[in-house]
């Protein structure tokens, strides 16, 4: 792992008799986009949680740059450098669009203790902000009120926000969740785009997306990877034809 | 017929000012009093709705600081008018006539009561917020009624109005007057602290903790930072609140009062900087009015209150402004 920007050792993590995560070891580089698929239930959500410090895992290790996080909460991993980006939006829905970036700068720039002036005329912030949501395509919308929002605006605002940290490793639980044919295209040429900023590890259901963007796929079936490699090895794969894509055929 | 917010907020502030002042040419202290009740009610909402409206925290204990800010005043002056002094222990303290001074004790240990309740129940959310802060303050209103040191259940009385450098506060304008002008920057302070980061964090995190702890922000500090802030500024309203009665009881400390301050804030209009301030008008309009001529007048006012939350959910700001939601 030793120029691996995100690694985990060895994650265990069982729920009663269930094994959700049964000794996942899995890297991201840099530069690459590394997405992990896998039937419903086979631990992906569980898997995401354990390395952005929602759940502890009962055994093994999360490592940022070489560091370990094993111990960090959710928040400190945050600051280490995960952005991360929710499957069912996880926005301020009374807020507009604006605000809500700049809260993501609000929490880069360390921000959060000024009291005095006006976070949207503070320009270190908005600048951030603004630079972050015109990469996502909603400059058009910064007073637009979150709720009002479409689900696919807001998507990219998942996306925009993670972005106003500048992380150094982006963990996005299915972005493309929800979105129709246009949406999902949108969006998966933004993440293209992203993969030279910082890596991601992309957990998605949308294969042609995966397809699309993903340099290394590894493959989740009840807790346990059971392959990793280019999208030609998957593809090829028979423990995976059997074990999830035999599954549709 | 929609008005503008700013506009009518300085509505609000021109009518708290001219009425006094009108009272004071007619002659009729007693409107100038009422008036100063108004203002220190509005004063103690406004603390509670950087908790209940900014934060989203339903704290049904708030009538603790106010009942803190109150004994402050009425310790500090008691040992004054009775030269005897107060022991603490390593020093003895004389106590204090000093406004600047009571209002600077009332604030800090009210502070730091916060940070103790608030590391104890903001682990908590929901209904099991509510009630333990309902706890918290049920222990200081019977703390209070066993305290016979200072009146327990009687209360204790001052006599003379506590002092402020330069004027004569037993004249009721001029007591009105300071009032109205620590709401004022009070007011000032909390519409520059709901623009600021914190400001905007702490909003966040009342809609998405989840939200907050991914920016890397820790929202149980945000809120138990506004929470001290919060009881510091109940606490103060406390202090002016007993100076204006010249008067302690343990009855500041009751839940019924944690309550009415609740009931000020959804009748203004929840997180809005106003809405404390025009729901406390328009309680002790009532209450005056009403209370004249019935001794029920509280069924009027739960009148009032069911049709706000049913028909006008961002209180009476929000009716006249049009805008349902708090937010800007």
């Amino acid at each position: 792992m030793s120029d691996a920007v995100l690694a985990t050792q060895n994650l265990v993590k069982t729920f009663g008799a269930l094994k959700a995560t049964d000794d996942v070891s899995i890297d991201l580089r840099p530069g690459e986009i590394h997405a992990v698929i896998g039937p419903n239930g086979a631990g992906k959500s569980t898997l995401i949680q354990q390395i952005c410090g929602g759940l502890k895992p009962d055994a093994g290790r999360v490592f940022l740059n070489g560091q370990d996080v094993s111990h960090h909460d959710t928040r400190a991993r945050a600051q280490a450098g995960l952005g991360r980006t929710f499957q069912v939006s996880a926005l301020c829905m009374e807020d507009t669009v604006l605000e809500n970036a700049v809260l993501g700068a609000i929490g880069a720039n360390r921000a959060v203790w000024r009291f005095w002036a006006s976070a949207l005329k503070t320009r270190e912030l908005t600048d951030r902000a603004k630079a972050a949501l015109e990469r996502v395509g909603l400059s058009e919308h910064h007073q637009t009120r979150c709720g009002n929002l479409s689900h696919g605006e807001r998507r990219q605002l998942e996306v925009g926000i993670a972005l106003t940290l500048s992380p150094r490793a982006f963990i996005m639980d299915e972005p493309m969740a929800g979105l129709g044919a246009g949406g999902s295209k949108k969006l998966t040429e933004l993440l293209d785009g992203m993969r030279a900023q910082a890596p991601i590890l992309l957990v998605e259901h949308d294969m042609d997306a995966v397809f699309a963007l993903a340099d290394r796929i590894s493959v989740l079936v009840y807790g346990k990877i059971i392959a990793s490699g280019s999208i030609d090895d998957i593809k090829n794969s028979d423990v995976v034809r059997e074990a999830y894509l035999g599954q549709e055929a | 017929m929609k008005v503008d917010e700013r506009v009518c907020n300085a509505l609000v502030l021109f009518g708290m000012l001219a009425l006094p002042l009108w009272a004071l040419a007619q002659d009729e202290p007693f409107t100038i009093t009422l008036v100063t009740r108004a203002v220190i009610l509005a004063l103690a909402a406004v603390g509670l709705n950087i908790v209940l409206g900014f934060g989203g925290m339903v704290s049904f204990g708030h009538a603790m600081f106010f009942g803190i800010g109150g004994y402050a005043m009425g310790i500090l002056a008691y040992h004054a008018q009775t030269y005897m002094p107060l022991d603490l222990g390593l020093f003895t303290f004389e106590g204090t006539k000093s406004m600047p001074v009571i209002w600077l004790v009332a604030m800090v240990v009210s502070a730091m009561i916060a940070l103790l309740v608030g590391l104890l129940s903001l682990r908590t959310s929901g209904v099991y917020f509510i009630m333990i802060t309902l706890a918290f303050g049920q222990m200081f209103f019977y703390f209070a009624i066993s305290w016979a040191a200072y009146g327990g259940e009687d209360g204790l009385s001052i006599y003379v109005r506590n002092d402020f450098p330069g004027l004569n506060t037993l004249v009721p304008i001029q007591f009105f007057g300071v009032c109205f002008a620590i709401l004022c920057v009070v007011l000032f302070l909390v519409a520059r602290l709901r623009a600021s980061p914190f400001g905007l964090a702490l909003n966040a995190a009342r809609q998405s903790g989840v939200r907050v702890e991914t920016m890397g922000l820790d929202p149980m500090r945000i809120k138990l930072v506004a929470f001290i802030l919060s009881g510091a500024i109940t606490g103060l309203a406390g202090a002016l609140f007993a100076d204006l009665n010249r008067f302690v009881s343990p009855s500041m400390f009751s839940w019924q009062l944690s309550g009415e301050l609740i009931v000020l804030i959804i009748i203004g209009g929840v997180g809005r900087l106003m809405g404390p301030v025009i729901g406390a008008c328009v309680f002790v309009a009532l209450e005056h009015a009403l209370g004249g001529l019935t001794d029920f007048w509280h069924i009027y006012l739960g009148v009032i209150l069911l049709c706000i939350v049913l028909f006008a959910r961002g209180g009476l700001i929000g009716l006249l402004t049009g805008k349902e939601s708090a937010h800007v």
